[in-house]
């Protein structure tokens, strides 16, 4: 591989990440903190989510009427709302919306760690970053962007369907309808496991940025920058993926 | 016993460290004096490993520190306690969680470790601290903090970086107090990074001097005193270039 800049970015996140993976195996480092990172990168970011996913729930009914109506029954509309937030909306949205509120948080807080020497710290009390830090982060974000995302996917159907009985020409009965006639349970697992990779990939990504961190105050701002900007880039390309990897 | 042999250390093209040897007996506080960026703080850190020399080799006993993977680093961090410039406590653990963590990885039994706990905060004259944060405490009291973590270890070493940095003249006496007390008491082998003149001819068995990479000057603190070398009479006497 030359050495340009992409190349070593590749190759210093893959070797970060290999390193994280066999970080697994210190279940007394990361273990005690699972559970208190599965609250802290999940369950607060749950208000984000169903913002965005009752909104989106609202205009896609909007948007569904307008383009059927005339031309597809109007029941459709449950239809379009439903497969589109279980399978696409509701997992993308919401990782993107999690890539800048989780992302920013572990780059930023690793980031200060980094640059106030804590990280130091931790390694010469015989701790493995690796393990202490970024393993709890990125098992706690694969285990909850799935959660949250069910949240959201719930939430933004339901509110597609109280925009469509009191907006649109259409009875709950005729909006079931139109979400039972295409539903698979593939569209809920589908969605859910691209919600577990989005999670791994964003929170790995704010880990990575904030352990490379330097310069202070600016070097981590820089950090969660990029960390968002990355969690974005990967949640896309992943994206891409298991539609060609599941479809 | 601590020893770099002929230890180098390259940024880029800045060289930071230019072929330093120098010994650390066991037992000893050595004083390493330099200038600020003079490569003191990272002299240090490649005694536990945290950065690796570009060239030359850090001794530990009869370990050779900068070959040594993470996993090999781990026995040895285990006999080294750290006391850093800005303390680097973990802000979102209280005093004593902050103490807590390493001898939590030491292996050791909830009794032991709360023994432990208390009696190295009591050292540091900050027995009633434990259960506040970091962010409630001044410099100060955030570096005792520190030292009392490195010494909750019981390590053969302690390395202090800048320990009285920033530090006000009557907590700057208390920190050489509680350096000289650490090392009498404990019995460890120091090694003191300062600018700091007064501390280190307080707290220093020997004194080494830093210079442009090297070590230029290496003795007692009278013979370092009475050198006639006009780099250790500029950086003794604090005269301009």
């Amino acid at each position: 591989m030359s050495d340009s800049l992409p190349a070593r970015a590749v190759r210093a996140t893959g070797h970060a990440t290999l390193r994280t993976a066999r970080a697994l195996a210190d279940v007394p480092a990361w273990g005690p903190q699972l559970v208190v990172q599965m609250g802290r990168l999940g369950v607060a970011s749950i208000p984000i989510a169903l913002f965005i996913a009752t909104f989106t729930g609202i205009v896609l009914a909007l948007l569904a009427s307008y383009i059927f109506t005339g031309t597809v029954p109007l029941y459709f509309v449950g239809a379009l709302v439903g497969k589109t937030i279980m399978m696409e909306l509701g997992p993308v949205l919401t990782g993107m919306a999690l890539a800048g509120r989780v992302g920013a948080n572990i780059a930023a807080e690793l980031g200060t760690m980094k640059v106030t020497e804590q990280v130091d710290a931790l390694e010469t009390l015989a701790w493995d970053p690796a393990s202490y830090l970024v393993v709890p982060r990125v098992l706690a974000a694969t285990l909850m962007f799935p959660v949250v995302t069910a949240f959201a996917i719930a939430l933004g159907v339901a509110a597609g369907w109280i925009t469509s009985i009191n907006l649109l020409d259409l009875t709950t009965a005729e909006f079931v309808k139109g979400i039972r006639s295409f539903y698979q349970f593939k569209d809920v697992w589908f969605g859910l496991v691209k919600a577990a990779s989005f999670g791994a990939a964003v929170a790995l990504m704010g880990a990575l940025r904030g352990l490379a961190a330097t310069g202070g105050a600016e070097g981590v701002g820089r950090a969660a920058t990029r960390a968002v900007t990355l969690g974005c880039e990967a949640i896309l390309v992943l994206d891409a993926f298991w539609a060609l990897v599941l479809l | 016993m601590i020893r770099f042999d002929e230890v180098q250390l390259r940024f880029g093209d800045h060289v930071v460290l230019d072929g330093v040897t120098l010994d650390v007996p066991d037992g000893s506080t050595t004083v390493l004096l330099g200038r600020s960026g003079a490569g003191k703080s990272v002299l240090l850190k490649q005694v536990v490993g945290l950065i690796r020399p570009t060239a030359g080799a850090v001794w530990v006993d009869d370990l050779r520190v900068d070959t040594l993977d993470r996993e090999a680093l781990v026995p040895l961090r285990r006999q080294v306690g750290y006391v850093f410039q800005f303390a680097a406590l973990f802000d979102s653990m209280t005093c004593a969680e902050n103490l807590r963590l390493g001898l939590v990885r030491q292996g050791l039994g909830e009794g032991e470790i709360a023994e432990r706990v208390g009696a190295a905060l009591a050292m540091v004259g900050l027995a009633d601290v434990g259960e506040r944060f970091p962010a409630e405490l001044s410099g100060g009291m955030r570096k005792r903090v520190g030292i009392a973590r490195a010494v909750a270890l019981r390590p053969r070493y302690i390395l202090w970086d800048e320990p009285t940095t920033g530090l006000d003249p009557v907590t700057t006496a208390t920190m050489d107090l509680l350096i000289q007390r650490v090392a009498r008491d404990l019995g460890v082998t120091s090694v003191v990074v300062t600018h700091d003149l007064r501390s280190a001819f307080t707290v220093g068995d020997r004194i080494a001097l830093l210079h442009e990479g090297r070590i230029r000057a290496h003795g007692t603190p009278d013979e370092i005193r009475a050198s006639e070398d006009p780099v250790v009479r500029q950086f003794i006497e604090g005269r301009p270039e």
